[in-house]
């Protein structure tokens, strides 16, 4: 086998004494999209917070490629620029045109010419379909465009992995189809991936493997025949059975 | 009262004089106070602990006294602790620290309502700490200060008039002189106003244009002007 792009082992958090998840283990292989579902509050965020290490995890180890990242002394920024991060509510750089948010970590970061920067950032952009909006500002762009931006912006990094936290919360229903389709042509094109979301259609057909996580807890994990059709424990199919029921199945139907 | 024209007239050439020495207190009392100000502003917000002391000490201080009392301390307090300006550099001194704090407070205020976010989103692409403050924080709160800080430009102009004091010969330094040997105080105090006022009204004009000239378009300002 392979040796796995993300491997997380015993990773613990906790503020004080609430216990946001505790040992947790997760392998990400090459080219898999693992998705992660769970009731909200029980640290799916803080989790991939702590991937990208914007948050410190208490205890634990995570390696990237087979590099131990959360080893002491490691480097951050080095870190972040290969682990691609796509957030719920978009976080574009407000001041900045959709050309010039993907471009910046090119010029600034790799230090590309801008010549070499500024092809490259259109490239994305047009990966995610939005050439035309190149010279819109974030304010001038819907949310669905804006999270399309944000993943262009973050797949200007060549990441190795990319982390997206409920990257369709936040959008309006007619919104969500467009970011989760570049998601799925994403995973088509082998992109690694791990996803937060409460889109259950699209965990059913894109997911290699549904991570089920509650109170801080691996409940249970399998592949999305396993976890849909069936679980192990009676709490997934609740949860599932719930959450299927609130949000639709619209995706896998479409 | 009817003799402000007539003496504006007859002093127009030392009245501009001193407008210039006016203009001149402002402009460098501002430029010095941004530049202190900016500076105080990230001290406080991304310092560590003994910087964000410093800062609040300063800033609680120019806040917190008299702007003549400064003045004072800087042209014949110093001079004991063999520290001696002259009375421009006194002048220029006083009102740029004393500007610092306020205009670190109006860009502490626009930095903190940028918020985490936008530094969470810069550090997740690879840029360190002070990349995302100089490229992605700094951009966006400099636009959003305009408005609340529009007021500090207005206000130094009108405090410059306090240099008088210690004998700086600005526009309130020359309607005083014009006062004295006119024997008209309401006729040469109500000319330096009309001055005063023109000048006001140019540099509003002027604040207004760099608001609109630095918009982000689709991007609503969250503070108002007051």
């Amino acid at each position: 086998m392979a040796e796995p792009i993300l491997d997380i082992k015993g990773l613990t958090k906790a503020y004080g004494n609430n216990v946001v998840f505790h040992d947790i283990d997760i392998t990400v292989n090459e080219g898999d999209t693992v998705v992660i579902i769970g009731p909200s509050g029980t640290g799916k965020s803080t989790l991939l917070r702590c991937i990208n290490l914007l948050t410190k995890a208490n205890a634990g180890q995570i390696w990237l490629d087979g590099d131990e990242i959360t080893a002491h002394g490691h480097n951050e920024d080095e870190v972040r620029q290969h682990v691609g991060m796509v957030f719920q509510n978009f976080l574009l750089f407000n001041h900045l045109t959709a050309l010039d948010n993907v471009k910046i970590g090119l010029s600034k970061v790799k230090k590309l010419p801008n010549e070499v920067a500024e092809e490259k950032a259109m490239q994305e952009l047009s990966r995610v379909g939005l050439v035309d909006r190149a010279a819109h500002y974030p304010g001038q762009l819907s949310g669905g465009q804006q999270q399309r931006v944000a993943i262009a912006r973050a797949l200007a990094m060549d990441p190795r992995i990319m982390l997206f936290d409920e990257p369709t919360s936040a959008l309006d229903p007619e919104l969500i189809g467009e970011v989760l389709e570049v998601m799925r042509n994403l995973a088509r094109e082998g992109m690694t991936m791990l996803v937060v979301t409460h889109e259950m259609g699209f965990a059913r057909e894109v997911a290699n493997r549904i991570i089920f996580l509650e109170n801080g807890n691996i409940v249970e994990e399998g592949s999305p025949d396993e976890m849909f059709n069936r679980p192990k424990y009676e709490r997934t199919r609740s949860f599932l059975w719930k959450i299927s029921e609130l949000y639709g199945d619209m995706e896998s139907e479409a | 009262m009817g003799d402000t024209f007539t003496i504006l007239r007859r002093f127009l050439p030392e009245f501009l004089k001193g407008t210039a020495v006016t203009l001149e207190l402002t402009a460098v009392g501002l430029a010095l106070g941004f530049l202190l100000g900016l500076i105080l502003a990230l001290m406080r917000t991304y310092g560590p602990r003994w910087q964000r002391v410093i800062a609040i000490g300063f800033i609680e201080f120019f806040r917190g006294t008299p702007l003549l009392v400064q003045l004072f301390l800087i042209y014949y307090g110093l001079p004991s602790l063999g520290l001696t300006f002259d009375q421009k550099t006194s002048a220029y001194l006083a009102l740029g620290l004393n500007s610092a704090a306020y205009q670190a407070e109006y860009l502490r205020g626009a930095i903190q309502s940028i918020g985490d976010s936008q530094m969470t989103a810069g550090r997740s692409i690879g840029l360190t700490r002070w990349q995302t403050i100089w490229h992605i924080i700094l951009p966006q709160a400099l636009r959003l200060v305009i408005p609340a800080w529009s007021n500090e430009p207005i206000s130094l102009l009108k405090t410059t008039a306090v240099v008088f004091l210690i004998a700086v010969q600005d526009l309130m330094a020359r309607g005083k002189r014009a006062a004295t040997i006119t024997y008209n105080p309401i006729g040469s105090y109500l000319a330096i106003a009309i001055i005063y006022l023109i000048i006001v009204f140019v540099v509003n004009a002027l604040l207004k244009w760099l608001e609109r000239k630095t918009r982000i378009p689709g991007f609503e300002m969250e503070t108002e002007r007051p």
